[in-house]
């Protein structure tokens, strides 16, 4: 009789799979996996501390590069805990203006979370669909803040400006003849409104065409039921939020349940799961993607009634105007004042957490009464998914291994920090 | 919200009498601080357990360093633990807040009352030095595999101690100290003035 002895094998950092810089370190029983041991910090470039060394405003861009693929919702919490600190309110055109953009971004994460953990388990071609579409999103990130993907757009008061009446055009280049480029254009002959709302009637039937080629699919099936099943009650041990602990069949959504901005005030359901399985997590991603896209169009419906200030007039807070700049001394006087020195919190601490695509994303800010914080702790729902490993692929196969990581939805900017 | 928490701050300092410091709500937020970390197990059994608090989910640890706090003014314990706990079934926070001294600062592990704790706690370890008493794997899990020192700390420099690079005569990555100056571009204040009255941010602020 031959010895057998456990196997160890090293996964990562490398791996395509591996969605970033996750090192696993499996111990194989043959083919099924005994223990998993994710070893984390490759991406870790201690955003918190940086933040403490810095005025509060200075530190939202840090916020775009920890959940490199759902920027905005990052900002959100963030500035939250600012308002929440400062208690000042936002204009109620910048609260649907975030949460439109909440749900843009919603739709940006788990369009890259659907295309990626498709093509590891191996559907190529929707990957190619979901990139697609979230080329159109991320023009939208770029029509309003100038970037396409680290906005910096959310701003403690309101978002930086009001949206932009009219949307950048293609230009033809050698690859693009003028017929080819009045044709990329044809959307974009409005506002970025005319320009969301074009999307939001399109994207219902985009998304019954990845449901095509997922949900009854037999491949996709087999690779995903009863793959690291958990039950409701050891998702709440765990830690899960969002989708992963309402995949397990807890109702649980903080838009629904501790309602921020306006949330109240628009329609939307919750999708719950049942069995809590990859592909229960899979068809609550996907539903939410429906809702997001009602939330989307609610907000657009709004927006286009209610024109309004984006931002507080509080020039303690919030930088002037640079017309004013011009004449006004008091102005100059705030605009150098802000951007030098910021504001100071008042001493305490507050806890805001938001809905983040991946689950709950929170802010613990504790301040001295200094310009900058005292201690920042971002709490990313990745880390709490990703300590779950071990016991999610306890007794799954190798392949599986791939699966589970797809379903966590892990991005390795937030979980490092 | 605020007076639901009010209500749940008589409740806790009535169940937990002596063993909190303080229960206060800010931003109609809870803390309870505990008087000594040695009754941090029992409270948190209790806040998971009973039917008043029923907290199934701690939603985050996050170490506290309280060396510059203030300029220095702060008295007390340098190192401060804090719990987020969250009831999915009665829909409420509460924040449990654990002040350490000592060197290395010693707290129990809550890994027996709630899972997630354990990279939590971990993380906590890396950052601050925290050691958590029970928890069965505490190793380093942000920072590079061999680093020294607890970089969260307030007397860790933010440029680091070591950096590192390829030798290329050597063949392998070497360490050396870091040649950055560390820089101030703008100066940490802390301010009295009126700029921020009225804001609202004081109205809830309650003590007990």
């Amino acid at each position: 009789m031959p010895e057998i002895r456990n196997y160890t094998i090293n996964f990562g950092p490398q791996h395509p799979a591996a969605h970033g810089v996750l090192r696993l370190i499996l111990e194989m029983d043959g083919e099924v996996v005994q223990r998993a041991d994710p070893h984390i910090g490759l991406l870790h470039r201690a955003t918190e501390k940086l933040a403490e060394s810095k005025p509060y405003n200075q530190s939202i861009p840090y916020m775009d590069r920890l959940d490199y693929v759902s920027m905005m919702c990052n900002e959100h919490g963030y500035v939250l805990a600012l308002e929440k600190m400062l208690g000042i309110e936002p204009p109620l055109r910048a609260q649907y203006i975030r949460v439109m953009f909440d749900e843009i971004t919603r739709i940006l994460n788990h369009l890259m979370w659907l295309g990626t953990h498709a093509l590891d388990i191996g559907a190529m071609t929707l990957f190619l669909y979901c990139f697609r579409e979230r080329e159109d999103l991320m023009d939208m990130y770029e029509a309003v803040s100038g970037a396409r993907m680290h906005a910096a757009y959310y701003r403690p008061g309101g978002v930086y400006r009001d949206l932009p009446e009219r949307m950048p055009q293609f230009r033809p280049t050698k690859y693009t003849n003028a017929r080819e480029t009045a044709a990329l254009n044809e959307a974009r002959q409005g506002g970025l409104l005319d320009f969301i709302e074009d999307f939001t009637d399109r994207f219902p039937g985009l998304i019954d065409e990845y449901e095509t080629l997922l949900t009854d699919n037999r491949i996709w099936k087999q690779r995903t039921v009863g793959i690291a099943a958990v039950s409701p009650e050891r998702a709440l041990q765990l830690g899960f939020t969002g989708p992963m602990l309402r995949g397990s069949g807890v109702e649980w959504d903080l838009r629904k349940k501790q309602p921020y901005e306006v949330y109240d005030q628009l329609d939307f359901d919750i999708p719950v799961g049942v069995n809590g399985d990859c592909y229960d997590r899979y068809l609550v991603r996907v539903e939410e993607m429906r809702q997001s896209n009602r939330i989307i169009r609610q907000c657009v419906e709004w927006l286009r009634q209610n024109p309004g200030p984006v931002m507080l007039d509080n020039h303690k807070l919030t930088p002037p105007r640079r017309v004013d700049m011009k004449q006004d001394m008091e102005s100059l006087i705030h605009h150098f004042k802000l951007f030098t020195e910021g504001y100071v919190l008042p001493e305490g601490e507050v806890y805001s957490a938001i809905e983040h695509p991946k689950g709950e994303f929170g802010v613990y800010l504790v301040s001295d009464g200094a310009n900058k914080p005292y201690r920042l702790k971002v709490r990313a729902p990745g880390f709490a998914h990703l300590s779950a490993m071990d016991e999610m692929t306890h007794g799954h196969m190798l392949a599986d291994v791939v699966a589970v990581i797809g379903t966590m939805d892990i991005v390795f900017g937030e979980i490092d920090r | 919200m605020s007076e639901y928490y009010q209500k749940m701050a008589t409740r806790a300092r009535e169940r937990f009498q002596d063993q909190l410091q303080t229960a206060h709500v800010e931003h109609g937020q809870l803390t309870l601080t505990l008087s000594s970390p040695t009754h941090l197990l029992s409270v948190c059994a209790a806040l998971h357990d009973e039917d008043d608090f029923r907290c199934e989910q701690l939603i985050d640890v996050c170490g506290v360093d309280y060396l510059e706090y203030g300029n220095g003014s702060w008295q007390g314990p340098r190192f401060g633990v804090v719990y987020q706990l969250l009831s999915v079934s009665l829909n409420h926070r509460v924040r449990v807040r654990v002040l350490v001294d000592g060197e290395p600062p010693v707290v129990d592990s809550v890994i027996a009352i709630w899972r997630s704790a354990d990279w939590f706690e971990r993380e906590a370890f890396d950052l601050f030095g925290i050691l958590f008493e029970g928890h069965p794997d505490l190793r380093r899990i942000l920072t590079d595999y061999g680093f020294i020192g607890h970089p969260f700390r307030k007397d860790f420099p933010l440029t680091g101690n070591v950096e590192m690079r390829y030798d290329e005569a050597k063949q392998r990555v070497v360490y050396e100290p870091v040649s950055i100056e560390p820089r101030v571009n703008q100066p940490r204040v802390i301010r009295h003035d009126h700029r921020y009255e009225g804001l609202g941010a004081d109205e809830e602020k309650f003590d007990a």
